[in-house]
């Protein structure tokens, strides 16, 4: 089977190899993410949005360096940790020098560790690693590395801005959390005990993890959460876990909101529908709604042309147009190193959003403005093709743009 | 103490759903002695068939049809494809059903892709059919219990009352001489055999709208039935009734209580870390009952095993 896999790499790499060659002027961004499998809604989503992204924002506003055009070249990591390495290899062999990542922080965590030594060994044909959705802090913080910019707003800085909410309903004095028991699930647990205990005098109530993907009936721990007596939830779930803990919920009884991280777009709003109504409360950058029309007729586009897709992932607008910058910045699509200084303490305006963002020089984090928005049908922009979506209700300005970092950065 | 009520509850309902996926799975190895591996993958195609339907002509009908709909699809894959393998043992046939899990699940998410699909329960039903210790009971849930428990004395009663039932009975332990009795045993195998994979087809029917109709649905049940056939004993649907009530008990009741390793260590005087999350066993002080839920079904299974091969209440020889 690994033999297999490694023709099969192989055959895949010489074919886009020689089908690639003839545009051999694009700079090549390499996409790998989940394509095939249990995930490959979300990753599909994500591909869509950096291809739009690219061709819109980048190629028809007459590219980069005088004319260059850039191009996304997509390859299926299966949700899988070798297989990521196998395909930043891929990439790398092919002479792409962009890599963009974000579905899972444990595989972000991975390809981080080989673009760091991949650069170390091979200086002149080094790499820069898009971390468009891994919100694990550790990447920002004891993981740094001078390769790695995240361009989403990571677990804690969302934990920030949702207690700022909690911490003005009055209504909330017990809460409880929940979540997937992995990395992500702990990390968001830890922050919200954090900062609740920081904000607010709210008394926990319940702090417990589930394993991931395994939970066939969420009934008794909608039971459980309601006999606790809390007024709200917080949760990082994703996928199933997060539509069955939701819909429990409601089906138990529960009326209080629930603060999450994911539960929006790749079916999960189309699934929440009515039922969401009141309840989800995500947290998130990039503001869809209310909208503005630059936007409207982006997204019109973007749905023209993948129907099945959503601007889920806003922050994509912000990673391709800002490697873009970085690269006219630099003055050349190959000097690696130029280009990154050129990202590193970036100030970008992005038009589309109507938002700035500032890329971090101590740690290679966004700061952005980050929103709470509910799920409801009083929306300009929807998910799933559902009338239902987010519609933002809170905003922090760059958000938590002096938290701390432990990130010691070596650059080169 | 309302919160045990409302467990039991909770548990029994779940339980029922099991045993629905299971009573076809314990029949189907009672008659052929085989274990069908592809049975939650038509406990999948259930629910998107009746997914599918409901689209176009509202729950009820999906309801009546997809389950139909399994029904025949399970007997014509036995017609065509088991009863080809059967000549060759039991090993080709196993892997015959295992290949099909596959296949199924693989179809299924190429022809309704691969994100949730939009699957629920009626809007007649849509309401609190009462409420228990400030939490309530969907009557969709209600719904769910009466379904079950109206499969399980159905079965019953054709098993034990009529005259078919009294062929399935003999063909089961004497095929031959039921054969030689000039009863048509192949066109009994395809009977049950399409009964059992419309019953879990039906399961899929009225979990879908509760427990969410996504691709990875028949994963997550597959194993768990298995449990609840061998628990139960192989081939004893009496057996497979009370191991899916005691698993569905077990799992909702260790998902609910939260006793945690710290309660232990604690009580067997350790002290609790100050800052648990940066403590090296940070993993075993934030264990709780919860977090190994899912895993004591298959404890059960082994336990079993090891101390009564046959099953709670099988009568042969796996």
């Amino acid at each position: 089977m690994k033999l297999f896999n490694k023709i099969a790499s192989f055959v895949l790499a010489t074919g886009v190899f020689f089908s690639s060659s003839v545009f051999a002027d694009t700079i090549k961004i390499a996409f790998i993410d989940p394509l095939s499998g249990p995930f490959a809604t979300t990753g599909t989503i994500g591909l869509a949005e950096w291809k739009y992204a690219v061709e819109k924002l980048v190629n028809e506003k007459g590219g980069v360096l005088g004319g260059k055009k850039m191009e996304v070249v997509a390859l299926d990591n299966k949700m899988d940790g070798k297989e990521s390495l196998v395909q930043v290899q891929v990439a790398i062999d092919q002479g792409i020098r962009f890599i963009a990542q974000g579905n899972s922080s444990g595989i972000a965590n991975a390809i981080t560790d080989m673009v760091k030594k991949h650069n170390k060994r091979n200086p002149d044909k080094q790499v820069i690693f898009l971390n468009y959705s891994a919100v694990d802090p550790a990447l920002t913080n004891d993981k740094c590395q001078f390769w790695h910019f995240r361009f989403d707003a990571n677990a804690d800085i969302k934990m920030d801005v949702i207690t700022d909410v909690i911490a003005g309903e009055s209504g909330i004095k017990k809460m409880y959390l929940i979540g997937q028991d992995y990395s992500f699930g702990k990390a968001v647990a830890a922050a919200a005990e954090k900062y609740l205990a920081q904000k607010t005098s709210i008394e926990i109530v319940g702090n417990e993890l589930h394993p991931i993907g395994r939970v066939k009936d969420f009934t008794p721990y909608a039971r459980k959460i309601l006999a606790s007596g809390a007024d709200a939830v917080i949760t990082g779930n994703w996928g199933a876990d997060m539509v069955n803990l939701g819909r429990s919920l409601k089906e138990s009884g529960f009326d209080g909101p629930v603060y999450c991280y994911y539960c929006a777009t790749a079916g999960i709003t189309r699934t929440f529908g009515e039922t969401g109504k009141g309840m989800l409360n995500i947290v998130g950058e990039g503001k869809l709604n209310p909208m503005n029309p630059a936007l409207e007729a982006y997204n019109k586009g973007l749905k023209a042309k993948y129907p099945e897709a959503d601007m889920s992932q806003p922050r994509i607008t912000n990673a391709v147009q800002m490697v873009a910058k970085a690269i006219n910045e630099a003055g050349s699509a190959t000097d690696m190193k130029a280009i990154a200084y050129a990202l590193e303490g970036m100030e970008f305006e992005n038009e589309l959003l109507q938002t700035k963002v500032v890329m971090r020089t101590s740690d290679h984090q966004a700061i952005q403005d980050v929103h709470v928005g509910m799920h409801t049908d009083d929306v300009d922009i929807d998910f799933d093709n559902s009338g239902y979506g987010i519609k933002m209700y809170k905003t922090v300005k760059m958000a938590s743009m002096d938290s701390p970092t432990t990130c010691k950065m070596k650059r080169p | 103490m309302d919160l045990f009520i409302i467990n039991v509850i909770d548990g029994l309902i779940y339980g029922l759903l099991l045993f629905m996926l299971s009573s076809g799975l314990t029949l189907i190895f009672s008659m052929m002695g085989v274990l069908n591996l592809s049975h939650a993958a038509f406990y999948m195609l259930g629910a998107y068939l009746a997914y599918q339907i409901s689209v176009y002509t509202g729950f009820w009908v999906g309801l009546i049809v997809a389950p139909i709909l399994v029904t025949i699809l399970g007997a014509a894959v036995e017609r065509y494809g088991l009863r080809r393998v059967h000549q060759y043992g039991h090993v080709p046939e196993l892997i015959f059903t295992f290949g099909l899990f596959f296949v199924i699940e693989e179809l299924v998410q190429y022809i309704w892709g691969r994100s949730m699909v939009n699957y629920n329960s009626p809007e007649s039903l849509d309401f609190i059919a009462f409420n228990l210790a400030g939490g309530s009971i969907p009557a969709y849930k209600v719904f769910m219990l009466l379904v079950s428990v109206g499969i399980f004395l159905a079965l019953y009663y054709v098993l034990a009352r009529t005259r078919v039932g009294m062929i399935i009975q003999a063909a089961l332990s004497y095929p031959k001489t039921v054969e030689a009795l000039g009863h048509n045993v192949p066109l009994v195998f395809m009977g049950v055999f399409g009964v059992g994979t419309g019953l879990a087809g039906l399961a899929g029917v009225i979990a879908g709208p509760s427990l969410t109709t996504f691709p990875g649905m028949a994963f997550l049940l597959g194993s768990i039935v298995f449990v609840c056939v061998v628990v139960g004993g192989l081939g004893s649907l009496f057996g497979a009734f009370v191991a899916s009530l005691l698993i569905g008990w077990l799992q909702t009741f260790a998902a609910s209580y939260n006793i945690g390793a710290a309660d232990i260590l604690i009580a067997f005087g350790y002290e609790y870390p100050k800052d648990v999350y940066y403590h090296p066993w940070r993993d075993l002080w934030t264990l709780t009952l919860p977090q190994i839920g899912p895993i004591l079904p298959y404890i059960l299974l082994i336990l079993v095993l090891v101390f009564r091969p046959n099953g709670l209440f099988g009568k042969r020889e796996t």
